[in-house]
């Protein structure tokens, strides 16, 4: 985790902080749920506690915490109560490998009469070089919790639901594996830093010469995968509806059919965690769809070089240099804290983006009707999984030619 | 080794901090007598026919053998993915792209084969 004390100790902060800043969104993104939907359906959703009803979270969880504790006499009590705990882990494991920000570079300084330095540090709890793969190996691990959930509640209702979860995510990680094989094609990389470095530059066609005409008004564009995979995005948005037990997909907890399918049996906070994995994997899946087709953290190399670099960090930095001139001078020469600011401007470029894709789950959540279970079946094995093969293919394909 | 060690540190923190909510919540909840309608498995009020070993339908194995044997094609496809753009490069972009074709053809057969067999109707 780090040669010495300071770089591990930022490390673990980075780490805990990355993990808290899932946790906290989750309260944020059930606001944004009843608030959004209410929207939707022409309701005003809560509002009655703090402004905006934002305080409805802090009542809603202090409430989940002061409920009785409910274990189901007839069901196995330790699957019971470990269910909800590994629902936490694949989402916060799987986030944070992800590159929030472009990393923070940091040259040697003094402090407490020594020298530091110096460090790089990535704008992620930790580096892993096989970034997909992980991804998708940990994230499919959700599946344990709802199985466990299912078998541990001695209930009928919980035990289909935790069939049906982990049937319809073994069948959608085919489509959805397939989908990031286009991906993998294009980039030739697993490492999530190195395809958003990819993605720099403006949009091109390989057909054509650099300043031919097609390619100067498709300059305008920025490099994003999506240009290069829109079948792929397509496939991988929906199967993440798929992966994630979401509207139009949430069979697993279908009201209608199972009560609530398998957290039947659970109250309180214990609830309150599986939804906190759901909407950690949603997250995931958020950051992931940015990442492959829309550029990570970056809005284009032109509005980077324009308006990032050159408008927001030297004056923001020019902000908290005079903030931080209070306690000491020569800030305004440091280029760390430039550097810091400029992660935290690209960090905040990405949530943007994610916090977009995770108000589309949203409002596609208050806008279709629930499938079928067999039509959800056949969406997944009949028509996505041949669409993606043909997709890979053709993919390949074009590839041959196109390089 | 050492790239392994946050992310186990990541885990048990993550798991702390759940087991930690877990034992508040129920530290903090109030503890009432438990009658015995409240014992039963939630069941739209009808007393409970639940028993220990609840039977599954047989589809669901099914779809996860099916899940198994594909699955297993998707990841051989990952590494050619990887190295596709390389091979191009070296001039065998034919070969992998033949190699893989094949590979494809298979993959299409098994799903073809499943279709046709019904494997994937549910009733």
């Amino acid at each position: 985790m780090g040669s010495d004390v300071f770089e591990i100790s930022v490390n673990f902060v980075k780490m805990v902080a990355i993990f808290l800043l899932m946790v906290n969104l989750v309260p944020m993104l059930v606001w944004v749920e009843r608030r959004g939907s209410a929207f939707i359906q022409n309701r005003f959703g809560p509002n009655r506690v703090g402004p905006l009803g934002l305080i409805q979270l802090a009542a809603d969880a202090i409430k989940f915490l002061f409920k009785e504790e409910f274990i189901p006499p007839k069901g196995n009590k330790a699957l019971f109560l470990i269910a909800p705990i590994i629902a936490l882990i694949p989402g916060a494991i799987a986030f944070g490998s992800i590159p929030l920000s472009v990393p923070i570079e940091i040259s040697a300084f003094e402090m407490f009469g020594s020298q530091w330095g110096p460090y790089v540090f990535p704008f992620q709890s930790f580096e892993i070089g096989i970034g997909i793969v992980f991804v998708l190996g940990v994230s499919s691990l959700g599946a344990y919790s709802m199985l466990l959930a299912g078998f541990g509640s001695a209930n009928k209702y919980s035990l289909y639901g935790a069939l049906r979860a982990s049937a319809q995510m073994i069948s959608y990680e085919l489509a959805m594996g397939l989908a990031i094989v286009g991906i993998l094609i294009v980039y030739g990389t697993f490492d999530f830093a190195e395809m958003i470095a990819a993605q720099q530059g403006p949009l091109s066609i390989p057909l054509f010469e650099a300043d031919h005409v097609v390619n100067k008004i498709l300059g305008i564009l920025p490099n994003w995968g999506v240009f290069y995979q829109p079948v792929g995005f397509i496939l991988l948005f929906v199967s993440v509806f798929a992966e994630t037990n979401r509207l139009p997909f949430d069979l697993p907890e279908a009201e209608s059919e199972l009560v609530a399918g398998y957290h039947t049996e659970y109250g309180g906070i214990k609830m309150n965690m599986f939804y906190i994995g759901e909407y950690g994997h949603m997250m995931v899946a958020s950051a992931l769809i940015a990442v492959f087709y829309f550029g990570g953290y970056s809005l284009g190399t032109t509005l980077d070089t324009i308006l990032v670099e050159g408008t927001i960090v030297p004056n923001m930095s020019a902000l908290f240099a005079s903030l931080l001139n209070l306690f000491g001078s020569g800030w305004e020469q440091s280029t760390n804290l430039i550097n810091v600011v400029r992660a935290f401007v690209f960090h905040g470029i990405f949530m943007a983006k994610i916090l977009l894709f995770l108000w589309i789950f949203v409002w596609v959540r208050w806008t279709l009707p629930r499938f079928r279970y067999d039509q959800l079946m056949d969406l997944g094995w009949k028509t996505m999984l041949p669409w993606a093969l043909a997709n890979t293919i053709i993919t390949a394909f074009l590839m041959l030619f196109l390089r | 080794m050492t790239s392994l060690t946050p992310i186990i540190v990541l885990t048990v923190f993550v798991a702390i901090f759940g087991v930690g909510i877990v034992v508040v919540s129920a530290l903090l909840g109030p503890k009432r007598n438990w009658t015995k309608a409240k014992k039963i498995p939630y069941e739209s009020g009808l007393p409970g026919q639940e028993r220990k070993e609840t039977k599954i339908p047989v589809k669901f194995y099914l779809t996860a053998i099916l899940f198994i044997v594909f699955d297993i094609e998707v990841v051989f496809m990952y590494p050619w993915a990887l190295t596709y753009t390389e091979f191009i490069d070296a001039g065998l972009g034919g070969y992998i792209f033949g190699a893989m074709a094949v590979f494809v053809g298979l993959f299409i057969f098994g799903l073809i084969w499943e279709i046709k067999s019904k494997a994937l109707e549910w009733d």
